[in-house]
């Protein structure tokens, strides 16, 4: 990819066909995943992540580079995504209705605590989490079981801890791909990541 | 007449985790957790945990664009370009 977004762009408008390639490599299995939040299937998901790209190639000699290119191409997606979902009768995610903070989800099994009213250790570990072999964490089954956990993750938590852990994303660019509040976006983080380590437990613990 | 600063309990350590390793919570709050983990070894294995599938979550590639995908998209350019 050109060294600066300035080059890069130059490369686009001049039809440098390796340069668009290389972007679309690096963008596209992540629009799609975030499609996914929006519609209903892969399928409808790689069709929209596909129109972005159209809506890109349109607005290319009119972008003027107030925002990265990056966050410019996941506005694109963001809107394309909802006309899609709207058209499709599908409920958007994000509403404030949906507000994920409202409807609490704990981190931990409460099974797992003693209770808040313990005369000694109330709410402390009943059960505490036993340390990971070192072997197992690097071996391909506890891979395997990692991208399933992300997989099973509900759209919106799936999204965002792939941007944020696999791409390695900032938060302020998840924030502004996705149209999350800071709160919002360290929320559904917080229970993706919670969720995957609960994944891996029963797992690693016997490994 | 001392004011015992209230202990934070496991149960609510884990649902300041992410907060705490991004960084995000207030000075006083990041330092109970810390006086928490201090002496508390299943919420020390707790934290490293989260470290652990935080770093192996890293390892992980999202799946590769399709070579269909591609060529269509490569089309499309071709086509804008010569518009």
């Amino acid at each position: 990819m050109a060294a600066t977004e300035a080059e890069l762009l130059d490369a686009l408008r001049a039809g440098d066909e390796a340069a668009f390639a290389a972007l679309v490599r690096e963008y596209h299995p992540s629009l799609v995943r975030v499609a996914r939040m929006y519609v209903s299937s892969q399928a409808t998901a790689e069709e929209v992540a596909q129109e972005t790209w159209l809506g890109v190639l349109n607005g290319l000699d009119r972008f003027e580079g107030r925002s990265s290119l990056k966050t410019w191409i996941f506005r694109i997606l963001a809107n394309i995504a909802k006309t899609r979902a709207v058209r499709d009768g599908r409920t958007l995610p994000f509403s404030a209705l949906e507000d994920p903070a409202r409807v609490p989800e704990p981190a931990v099994g409460a099974d797992r605590f003693l209770d808040t009213e313990h005369p000694r250790w109330p709410g402390h570990w009943s059960v505490k989490p036993a340390p990971w072999p070192d072997e197992a964490l690097v071996a391909a089954e506890t891979r395997d079981r990692l991208a399933e956990a992300i997989e099973a993750l509900p759209a919106t938590q799936r999204a965002v801890i792939t941007l944020r852990d696999i791409e390695g994303w900032s938060s302020e660019e998840v924030r502004n791909a996705l149209e999350l509040s800071e709160t919002n976006q360290r929320v559904l983080l917080h229970r993706a990541r919670s969720k995957v380590r609960a994944a891996l437990e029963p797992y690693l613990e016997q490994a | 007449m001392t004011v015992e600063f209230e202990q934070l309990s496991c149960r609510e350590l884990v649902e300041l985790v992410t907060d705490y390793l991004e960084g995000m919570l207030p000075a006083a709050e990041h330092e109970r957790v810390d006086r928490h983990l201090e002496t508390c070894q299943g919420c020390r294995t707790y934290v490293e945990q989260m470290r652990q599938t935080i770093e192996l979550t890293g390892r992980l590639t999202v799946e590769d664009v399709s070579p269909e995908a591609e060529l269509v998209l490569l089309e499309a350019f071709r086509a804008w370009h010569t518009a």
